[in-house]
């Protein structure tokens, strides 16, 4: 009960609470203490996979009615009441379907991939402040471990094309490497400006540098545009779905995926698109911090308007060439980035 | 340094062949395109048609003039008026028949009401093709009513097998004037808005812009025709250059585009479906009252002799030519379907460019892959 109140009234320690609460409940057990902390991880690890699980069958029932909102069209509203239970009767059938493995596919490399994949949006959720205090772990160098992690994913998305064996496949993979990598730099220099701005990479004191509605997006409007751009295009996402560019390459690295396969792929892609708003939530939009309504919902609330911008551009935009692609990366996004980062260190050094 | 050149020289950057088709999103059908690729750049391609062929005009060579009509239907499901139509001309003509000015004005109606739902369906096909994916849906919402109208006239909503041979089927049923001036009143509005949708977006332009560029001189060489030689600036078009029908009666522009992209190309068809609405309305106004068929003797048997005819399609010139031999079937027929010289011209205009530039000259192209096999 008291976890539910910290929750609730912000006291900024609900997840040291639950971690007490668990010492004590296992207390009669005599565990050492290593083996009492593995535990406690698995079960942090497996909320956590409930709640991708959760927030992806949702995200996609969202994207699909909100798309369908755009498209003068009613989208699914046949299994459940309007439609809510399309996506779990997608993920049964996917669950259930037959896993095709090509003949001539790397198998070790075509099963590892989409782990990979999943790996990293799962890590990513470490350092995610969902309220005052429920963090996974409140790292020193949060923002830093969540860009290495982001990166992590193009692994995966390289070794699946590799391995599948497929030309389009491969194309695809590789046009994810050049692209991940193109926005991964632009990203980080924008990050370093809201670093410098906060002064700490941890996640809480970036939050906290934002308290009383010193929001960031306020002092770095051109940084904020510039990370949904950059992170749009690291996700994947229209209109920078070039990796997966349905008229031009089939479907791109996941042409040859199926069954369970696929749905890793599918999970991490929709959970990144959660993971990459709620980093814009954290470090432009105040992160948990809001009136009345307690920090979580807010948390959710503003995340969840970033998912709907980002949507909304989905949905409205064709798609980019992929020469257009990388030049606008290190033509436009860098140098803007740059000459941000270089302002902003001029006022912070004059305004002190 | 030079251990250091023959370890560069040992990279070999390999071209390689993609078989892009006979199942693949973008070839709009069983079309298959044979790429030789140098990473992203298309260096060499030959298309491959044939994977639909149905042997649709020797069918027609076993079948009664009048049985024909439904399969010109099948080849171009996207402007079947317009197959009908050229189809009908050529068997009047061998005949002789003067088709009644109420009959010639329907049939201008529902070609041009054929012609604007093509066009709405390649605006569609091709926002997909450039990725994106609301387009379609406004596109459709216009083709819906279009479909609806002329499903009133004829019965059906693809292959209406709309006109017959001296004239059409029916007179225009009850309220299709009514809905096709409610249809027309705001059309050019939801144009303007799908041009500043997709035609005019940044994104779009930059792909489209500059991007396959197709000569008059290789467009003409080809045999090219419809909104794929106009974005050339070639101002041909058959309603306008050898008027067939009552269409030397309105009054329309022909649309060139200026540079022969493919965004001239996207552009040539946007302005056609304003001058097809103009045209409509046009024929509206000035429609007469009367028959609707001539009299055409219940065996068709026209003299022995030969002839070729043409009207303009949405994809281009579509021609038919028919060798009578006196007997009620046709000795020959040949349909020229325009995707064909279009497609043939394809090699010239795509080499060079980038897989993703392939996929938008193909879409601009407007191919119809059932009436390039026939």
């Amino acid at each position: 009960m008291e976890i539910l109140k910290d929750l609730i009234y912000n006291t900024g320690k609900p997840l040291s609470q639950f971690y007490q609460w668990l010492h004590k409940l296992w207390a009669g057990f005599n565990f050492p203490p290593l083996v009492l902390d593995i535990i406690i991880q698995f079960i942090v690890a497996f909320v956590i996979f409930i709640f991708i699980a959760l927030n992806a069958l949702w995200i996609i029932y969202y994207e699909r009615k909100f798309s369908a909102k755009l498209q003068i069209r009613k989208g699914p509203n046949r299994v459940g009441p309007i439609g809510l239970l399309q996506t779990v009767a997608d993920t049964i059938k996917l669950l259930i379907k037959e896993d095709i493995n090509p003949v001539k596919a790397d198998k070790i490399v075509f099963f590892i991939a989409p782990g990979i994949v999943f790996l990293a949006t799962f890590l990513s959720f470490l350092v995610i402040p969902f309220g005052n205090g429920l963090i996974v772990a409140d790292l020193s160098i949060g923002v830093l471990y969540l860009i290495a992690v982001s990166g992590l994913a193009v692994i995966g998305i390289l070794a699946g094309g590799w391995a599948s064996n497929n030309k389009y496949s491969l194309i695809g993979g590789l046009r994810s490497a050049a692209q991940i990598v193109g926005y991964e730099i632009p990203n980080m220099i924008i990050i370093l400006t809201v670093v410098m701005l906060a002064g700490s990479m941890k996640m809480s004191e970036i939050i906290n540098a934002q308290s009383g509605y010193k929001w960031f997006v306020f002092y770095q409007p051109v940084a904020f545009l510039l990370f949904l751009i950059a992170s749009n295009a690291e996700i994947n996402r229209a209109p920078f779905d070039l990796p997966e560019a349905e008229s031009e390459l089939v479907s791109g690295f996941i042409t040859e995926y199926s069954a369970m396969k696929f749905a890793f792929f599918f999970l991490a892609e929709y959970t990144n698109l959660f993971i990459v708003s709620a980093i814009a939530t954290t470090l432009f939009l105040g992160g948990w911090q809001g009136p009345v309504l307690p920090p979580f919902i807010w948390f959710i609330i503003k995340t969840y308007a970033v998912v709907t911008f980002l949507m909304w551009i989905r949905w409205t935009f064709p798609r980019i060439r992929v020469d257009h692609l990388m030049e606008f990366s290190w033509k436009y996004l860098l140098p803007i980035a740059l000459i941000n980062l270089i302002i902003t260190a001029f006022i912070i050094k004059i305004t002190g | 340094m030079t251990q250091e050149k023959f370890e560069l020289e040992k990279i070999a950057t390999d071209e390689y062949i993609l078989s892009m088709g006979p199942q693949h999103p973008s070839t709009h059908g069983v079309l298959r395109v044979i790429l030789r690729m140098d990473g992203e750049y298309v260096i060499d391609l030959q298309p491959d048609p044939g994977y639909i062929h149905s042997s649709i005009e020797k069918i027609c060579e076993r079948r009664n003039y009048d049985q024909i009509m439904p399969y010109t239907d099948r080849m171009d499901y996207l402007s079947a008026v317009n197959y009908n139509w050229v189809y009908a001309l050529a068997v009047e003509k061998l005949l002789g028949i003067k088709v009644p000015e109420r009959a010639e004005y329907i049939r201008v109606i529902l070609a041009e009401i054929n012609r604007i739902m093509s066009h709405l369906l390649w605006f569609s096909a091709f926002g997909i093709d450039m990725g994106a994916l609301t387009p379609i849906w406004y596109a459709f919402r216009e083709r819906e009513n279009l479909i609806t109208l002329i499903e009133a006239q004829t019965g059906g909503r693809l292959t209406h097998n709309a006109l017959r041979i001296g004239g059409v089927k029916n007179d225009l049923p009850k309220g299709f004037i009514e809905g096709l001036k409610k249809f027309l009143s705001n059309f050019e509005d939801y144009i303007d808005e799908y041009e500043a949708l997709l035609i005019n977006n940044v994104i779009f332009t930059a792909r489209t812009k500059g991007i396959g560029i197709l000569k008059k001189e290789i467009a003409i060489s080809y045999g090219m025709s419809g909104p794929t030689i106009r974005g050339s600036n070639v101002s041909i078009d058959l309603r306008k250059t050898s008027p067939y029908s009552i269409y030397d009666k309105f009054d329309f522009k022909v649309c060139v585009g200026q540079n022969g992209d493919t965004w001239d190309r996207c552009k040539v068809r946007m302005d056609e479906m304003r001058q097809s609405a103009n045209i409509l309305r046009q024929a509206i106004e000035g429609m007469p009252s009367g028959d609707v068929m001539a009299k055409v003797p219940r065996v068709i048997k026209p003299a022995p002799g030969e002839v070729y005819e043409k009207v303009e399609g949405p994809r281009g010139e579509t021609g038919v030519y028919i060798v009578s031999d006196g007997t009620e079937k046709p000795y020959r027929i040949k349909f020229r379907s325009p995707s064909f010289s279009n497609l043939s011209g394809l090699r010239e205009i795509c080499i060079g460019y980038k897989i993703a530039d392939l996929v938008a000259i193909m879409g601009s192209l407007d191919l119809v892959i059932p009436e390039i096999d026939r």
